[in-house]
């Protein structure tokens, strides 16, 4: 790995007894798009939660740009997270505001610049997600890809170095999937941004990250470009990256005192 | 006596919980900076809650003006005394039926309203959201909606009082006959500005502190689904009345 932007070193996370995360690493190099992904509940957002420093881990490290995050204090998080856009699975947008409010939100808070200068910046990123118009309307008379695209222009309105997404293709038709795709590498390529993105979609994931990362029951079982996971003869990972019923990932709920033995490597 | 740790965990609750709003309105005190946005955020949110409260404020200080001279002629009357209405209806108006009684329904309209609508932010992930572009919710929503009721309540139980008289000015010199300059008179000799206006504003200036403490506290705390959003505009209810109550009693018993 050249530069990792994002370093996780044997992190462990635990709620209450139940383990989420067990000794998990990875290195996501600057400038790539990463994916995240395994079966649903196995801890794909809590890596996002680590990361953007809202969960602390219960062993091991994660440096985010160079900040060690579970050891800032409450405003050099506030500081580090200037450099982090999130995209949240529902798109969050704040419902008493208009698009062009909600986009501009970041813009007032953390710079200052001119009423002018905003409404410039506004608009171009409204334009970049193809939403020029929409800026007077409310967030609840969005349909939900198109919340989805305003909601990203806000997460990258700061220029941030890396931009964190949480399920961004669900529960959108072929055609909002296919145009959420799209911009997710045209903003990384053109912003020169770090993208990771939470998914259990494969088939999308296929067309558009450099690098996957596969959880199953708590640990991390394989990594690699697309490609190569999608010829992996790992049980675990061809059961996952293929769909099939059985295998050694297991649907059923994991108590707390299963959870170790739920391994499947 | 034995006490199970279970018992001692809902004994020690309530004292945990008093001590966690404590910390809030700490943290929400010390996020205030003297800047516009605060100043606009805050006007916005006393003309949401506040002003819109208004309608309710003035009907019901209206009837309850109304329904305290109806019962207070009908007492006085017994001992011929039924000159002196204007004096008991303003003496407890002023001193304690209008901060409580305003307190109260400011509670069940607009404290249940911002506990809902912290509630739902949190539960539609906005306040996430928030936290995560580096902006603190806690000054950007919940700072604006407390100091916005802290400033609402005395105007509303102005209001109140004032359309309380005004109900009371209806029933005793329209309906009943009283003699107008005796009620007036009775009304400005027997009120004192600091004792009896004082204390009144007193009392609303802490009541309206309360009741947006506990609707934003219970807003921002709220568990983040439906179920939870309701259990918080409830107990903002019950919380607000039951405290209200409590600290009328130790508020009288320091200004009387």
């Amino acid at each position: 790995m050249k530069d990792p932007i994002i370093r996780l070193k044997n992190v462990s996370f635990k709620r209450d007894d139940k383990v989420i995360l067990d000794d998990v690493s990875m290195d996501i190099e600057r400038g790539s798009i990463a994916a995240i992904m395994g079966p649903s509940g196995v801890g794909k957002t809590t890596i996002l939660r680590l990361i953007s420093g809202q969960l602390h881990p219960s062993k091991g490290s994660i440096e985010v740009n160079g900040n060690e995050v579970s050891t800032l204090s409450h405003r050099q998080l506030y500081e580090c997270r200037k450099d982090i856009g999130v995209l949240l699975q529902n798109g969050a947008l704040f419902t008493d505001l208009t698009v062009f409010e909600n986009i501009a939100t970041p813009l007032r808070e953390h710079t200052d610049l001119s009423e002018e200068a905003i409404r410039e910046r506004v608009l171009a990123k409204l334009d970049s997600v193809g939403l020029l118009g929409t800026e007077e309307l409310m967030p609840d008379s969005l349909s939900g890809g198109m919340a989805r695209r305003v909601a990203l222009a806000r997460a990258v309105i700061l220029n941030p170095k890396i931009v964190l997404f949480d399920e961004p293709m669900t529960g959108l038709d072929p055609i909002a999937m296919s145009t959420v795709r799209g911009l997710i590498r045209k903003t990384n390529d053109e912003l020169g941004l770090t993208s990771v993105i939470v998914t259990h979609n494969v088939n999308q994931m296929k067309k558009l990250v450099d690098h996957c990362y596969i959880l199953a029951a708590a640990k991390l079982i394989a990594e690699g470009s697309p490609q190569s996971l999608t010829r992996n003869e790992d049980p675990a990972v061809d059961q996952f990256m293929n769909g099939r019923v059985d295998g050694p990932i297991s649907f059923r709920y994991q108590k707390a005192t299963d959870s170790k033995t739920a391994n499947p490597s | 006596m034995n006490i199970h740790w279970t018992q001692k965990s809902k004994l020690l609750a309530p004292i945990a919980e008093t001590g966690h709003c404590g910390i809030f309105l700490f943290r929400m005190l010390g996020s205030i900076r003297f800047e516009r946005g605060l100043l606009v955020s805050t006007l916005q949110q006393t003309y949401l809650i506040g002003a819109r409260s208004l309608v309710i404020i003035m009907i019901c200080g209206f009837f309850v003006g109304m329904v305290l001279s109806l019962q207070s002629i009908n007492a006085l009357q017994q001992f011929g005394a039924s000159d002196q209405v204007s004096l008991l209806v303003g003496k407890s108006l002023f001193r304690e039926l209008g901060p409580v009684l305003t307190a109260l329904l400011f509670a069940g309209r607009a404290g249940t309203s911002v506990a809902a609508e912290i509630g739902l932010m949190k539960a539609t992930s906005q306040i996430e959201a928030m936290q995560l572009m580096a902006i603190d919710p806690v000054q950007r929503i919940a700072l604006p909606r407390f100091l916005a009721g802290l400033l609402s309540l005395p105007l509303l139980t102005a209001m109140f009082n004032a359309f309380a008289i005004l109900g009371a000015v209806v029933f005793s010199i329209g309906v009943m006959g009283l003699d107008p300059g005796i009620f007036w008179s009775k009304l400005q000799t027997g009120i004192y500005f600091g004792k009896d206006f004082i204390g009144g504003v007193w009392k609303s200036v802490v009541f309206g502190g309360l009741v947006s403490l506990i609707a934003v506290y219970f807003g921002y705390y709220a568990k983040p689904t439906g179920e939870g959003v309701g259990t918080a505009t409830t107990r903002t209810v019950v919380m607000s009345s039951v405290l209200v109550l409590i600290f009328d009693f130790i508020m009288t018993s320091f200004l009387i």
